[in-house]
């Protein structure tokens, strides 16, 4: 992966910038030791790695603010960090950069159930911001599988979804409003607990910005009540078309579960073996999760079933209590980890009309036997959202690039069909060359000049999302 | 001038030397009206998957034929896009193109989001001529800048819009609404128990003569159990179930049909639901509520400064009828942002000049 050449003038400067920051920061909120910066040199997609210069963890957004102010004033970039699991290297630092963490910002400043919000410092982890809420019978509904770990900072620099994104929709449609401070420090207050903030749509456009537009050190989070109960139907299909005409049915008959998962042959052989679900011995299998009273629910799985069997199922399992809900679950949840048991993995994030899906698949799998590499399918098929794993082993030279060569096929039939390159898991490194597949250079232009406005230097996080050469002039 | 597909929009725009007003339907006359009218009737639409609940359409498409063809197959735009005609006194076909401009919602905001929020992707040509893509026909897509959601609510002052997309959702085959008469002092506190139920609430205002209205949508036994459900909730109310809106109460909060044909200024209050009551009966107590009770329609006598008479409060306001700037103006750091975008945008300032600031 390339990157730019750090800049030597920073290089050189790290013990004043250093000095500089320690003047206003506590001790322990500036790492500089090479063995303690080592902990920041990379995010989930570890294969890429490089320490930063240096990290600062401060704790107030006045503190953020005065970080930044320095940075900018002294040409130093600056890589703005949650909790560091992005799979897309957002948050991989670059030799020049100060990583600007946030996770010494985790409090509830408000809760307000009549306005049906929560106000948070963004270094709060997702799952805590239900936790916060959840004696009250409340939820935040994005839930990346992430959630324990990530960071709602993190959340919003990706425009992260979740399981449940069907019904629920994904950060941006969940976010009220920000505090971002600027590259150049200023603190800009965006929307808030009304319904419009008025003016242009600043927030749109901050979410899913990848660490490139500002900070964000405090968000303002719709809630909701969570509901009565939620029960999972499982369905076994002979073919992978099948099941997905099955999942164009549902949807056109007018039900909204809030979960619609599917995943093929390799990837249930995969978890039956390692975690023994009890899955049928099928082609493709469809897990559909409906939410609301015991009555409700039965209604709508009287529906689904319906139209299931319309699609002559290998087999049709409704979850009858907790337990059976819970195994049901369990395959699917265990995926990523059942697959991780065959080797390494790449994780890819493409999206297709769900249209599109039985021809996908059965193209993946040409794919697959072109490149010699094993892949499985597990995805939110509600939404197309596809994650296609790549088993490959590092260990095994040239076998990497192959994988990433074939990712990158797998990625351009995305949007070959109308699709695109990444649903949740945002650009980041990895997919930054692969931009020019989905957009014409006039669709890169108006995006980068947005950048131009809010951070007219490029400082903040500037080698990723734009490939190199076409942000090359204005990184400078 | 008006253009008819997306080349004639780029040839307008590449050779115009004075501003342009754009115009989608002529439904929306707010703020600013200055420049030559640049209509845009880039119609049709291009795309209609129902089992993937995916619309593409030109963006001077008619919205009553996206609404006719969406209903066909039992579906609909999630966020009840309101018909503003009546009520501004201006007549015409709203297009899709001027919705998504104005970010139009109506009352299923609540549940379902904004216009931005089902939009999920555009075309639009900038104010050097460019056509710039965006967004796509997927529901789900984090690739680049979201500059679809800046796009929509920016009142065509960025660039032109001339192609949208949506994502769609099935029409409620059943709909339950409840009444309760009660006076606007006391609506938000009822519309928000009801939103904060358990029983997924697609509709929370209040009406004056009526009251306050809320409403759930689904499957047919699921909407006959929330409403019972909802009726032990909201019982100190006294709620009355109706299963039928025969009455159109969903479409009058909607469209404001009790200002319509009404003397007066007409505002928009964008507020904390809790604020909505008190900054309504601070400007006199004209007022329609949505959103449980953060959208706040008021009807001023002319000449009223419903800015000033509303202060102190939290949100914003928009002048939609009245001799006052539409837009309110935004904290400095916000509007500097602001600009600039519109200065990157329409480096010539082509576009609705001195709309939105
Ligand atoms: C096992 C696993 C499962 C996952 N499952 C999902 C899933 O289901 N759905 C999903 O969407 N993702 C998933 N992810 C990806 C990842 O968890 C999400 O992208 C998450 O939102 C990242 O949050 P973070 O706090 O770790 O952010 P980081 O990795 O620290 O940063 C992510 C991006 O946000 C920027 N950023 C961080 N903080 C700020 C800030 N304060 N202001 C502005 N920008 C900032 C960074 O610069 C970077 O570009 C998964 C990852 C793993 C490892
Ligand atoms: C040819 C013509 C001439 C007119 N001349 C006059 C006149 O001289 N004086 C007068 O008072 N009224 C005139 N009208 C009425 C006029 O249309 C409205 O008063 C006013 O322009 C508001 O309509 P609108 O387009 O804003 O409404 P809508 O179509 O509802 O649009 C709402 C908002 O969206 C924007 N918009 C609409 N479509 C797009 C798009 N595709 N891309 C980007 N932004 C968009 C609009 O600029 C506006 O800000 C005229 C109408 C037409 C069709």
């Amino acid at each position: 992966m390339q990157m730019p050449l750090p800049s030597a003038k920073v290089l050189a400067e790290k013990a004043l910038i250093v000095k500089r920051l320690r003047a206003f920061l506590p001790r322990d909120s500036v790492i500089d030791d090479p063995a303690e910066t080592r902990a920041y040199e990379c995010d989930a997609l570890s294969a890429y790695r490089c320490a930063p210069l240096a990290v600062v963890l401060p704790r107030t957004t006045a503190e953020v603010a005065a970080c930044l102010r320095l940075c900018h004033q002294m040409g130093v970039p600056v890589v703005p960090r949650g909790a560091g699991t992005s799979l897309a290297g957002g948050s991989m630092p670059s030799a020049d950069a100060v990583v600007l963490g946030l996770a010494r910002m985790n409090r509830v400043l408000e809760v307000d159930y009549a306005n049906r919000f929560i106000r948070v410092e963004a270094g709060r982890t997702n799952l805590s911001v239900t936790g916060a809420i959840e004696g009250e019978g409340w939820f935040y509904a994005p839930d990346p599988s992430s959630q324990l770990a990530c960071a709602i900072a993190g959340n919003i620099g990706m425009n992260s979804g979740g399981a449940h994104c069907l019904k629920y929709g994904v950060t941006t449609n969940n976010l009220l409003g920000v505090t971002l401070v600027t590259m150049q420090g200023e603190v800009v207050e965006i929307g808030g607990p009304c319904c419009d903030a008025g003016g242009l749509d600043l927030l749109g456009v901050v979410c899913g910005s990848e660490g490139q537009l500002g900070v964000v050190t405090e968000a303002t989070l719709r809630i909701l009540r969570q509901p009565e109960g939620a029960r999972p139907v499982l369905i076994g299909f002979s073919s992978n078309e099948v099941a997905g005409a099955c999942v164009a049915d549902i949807i056109r008959a007018g039900i909204l579960p809030v979960a619609i998962e599917f995943m093929d042959r390799p990837c249930i052989e995969a978890t039956e073996a390692f975690c023994h679900a009890g899955y049928p011995d099928c082609e493709a299998l469809l897990i559909v999760e409906c939410e609301g009273s015991p009555a409700e629910i039965a209604e709508q799985l009287g529906l689904i079933r319906q139209i299931a069997t319309g699609h002559d199922p290998v087999e049709f399992r409704e979850a009858q209590s907790p337990e059976e809900a819970k195994r049901i679950w369990l395959g699917r949840k265990s995926a990523f980890g059942a697959m991780g048991q065959k080797g390494d993995y790449m994780c890819l994030d493409g999206t297709i009309p769900v249209s599109a899906l039985p021809m996908v698949l059965r193209r993946i799998g040409e794919i697959s036997r072109e490149f010699g590499l094993e892949v499985g399918n597990v995805f939110h098929a509600g939404d197309g959202n596809m994650h296609p794993l790549i088993i490959y082993n590092a260990n095994v030279p040239g076998q990497q690039e192959l994988c990433e060569r074939m990712g990158a096929e797998i990625l351009k039939l995305c949007v070959e069909v109308g699709g695109c390159l990444t649903g949740e898991h945002g650009v980041g490194i990895e997919k930054r060359d692969l931009m020019t597949v989905q957009f014409a250079p006039a669709d890169l232009e108006a995006q980068m000049r947005v950048k131009d406005v809010f951070d007219p230097k490029w400082l903040l996080n500037a080698a990723k999302v734009f490939p190199l050469d076409v942000s090359a002039s204005r990184r400078g | 001038m008006k253009v008819e597909s997306e080349k004639a929009l780029v040839e307008a725009v590449r050779g115009a030397t004075r501003p342009l007003r754009i115009v989608g339907g002529g439904t929306r006359p707010v703020g600013a009206l200055a420049g030559d009218p640049l209509q845009v009737a880039i119609s049709g639409i291009s795309l209609y998957e129902p089992g993937a609940l995916t619309l593409i359409a030109g963006a001077g498409t008619p919205l009553s034929e996206i609404e006719a063809a969406v209903a066909a197959e039992g579906q609909r735009l999630p966020f009840e896009p309101a018909r503003w005609g009546a009520v501004l006194g201006a007549a015409g076909e709203s297009t899709i193109g001027g919705v998504v401009a104005a970010n139009v919602s109506g009352p299923r905001r609540v549940q379902a989001g904004a216009c931005r929020d089902s939009l999920i992707g555009l075309r639009f040509v900038d104010g050097t001529g460019a056509v710039v893509k965006n967004g796509g026909r997927v529901m789900k897509n984090v690739t680049g800048y979201d500059l679809v959601k800046l796009m929509a609510g920016s009142w065509g002052t960025l660039g032109v819009l001339s192609e949208v997309a949506f994502k769609l959702l099935p029409a409620a085959p059943a709909q339950a609404t409840l009444v309760m008469d009660v006076p606007l002092t006391e609506a938000a506190k009822v519309l928000a128990a009801a939103l904060g139920s358990q029983f997924d609430v697609s509709g929370a205002g209040w009406l004056p003569g009526v009251g306050a209205i809320v409403r759930i949508e689904g499957l047919e036994q699921s909407v006959t159990y929330r409403a019972g459900r909802l009726c032990d909730v909201l019982a100190a109310w006294a709620p009355k179930v109706m299963r039928e809106d025969g009455a159109g109460l969903w479409r009058d909060l909607a469209e404001v049909t009790p200002f319509h044909g009404r003397p007066g200024d007409l505002w928009r209050f964008s507020v904390k639901p809790s604020d909505g009551p008190q900054v309504a009966a601070r400007l006199g107590g004209q007022a329609v509520l949505d959103w449980g009770g953060g959208l706040v329609w008021a009807l001023v006598a002319p000449g009223t400064d419903a800015r000033r008479l509303a202060a102190p409060y939290a949100g914003h306001a928009t002048c939609l009828r009245g001799a006052f700037a539409a837009f309110e103006p935004e904290a400095a750091p916000v509007a500097a942002l602001s600009r600039g975008l519109r200065a990157r945008f329409d480096p010539k300032g082509l576009f609705n000049p001195g709309k939105m600031g």
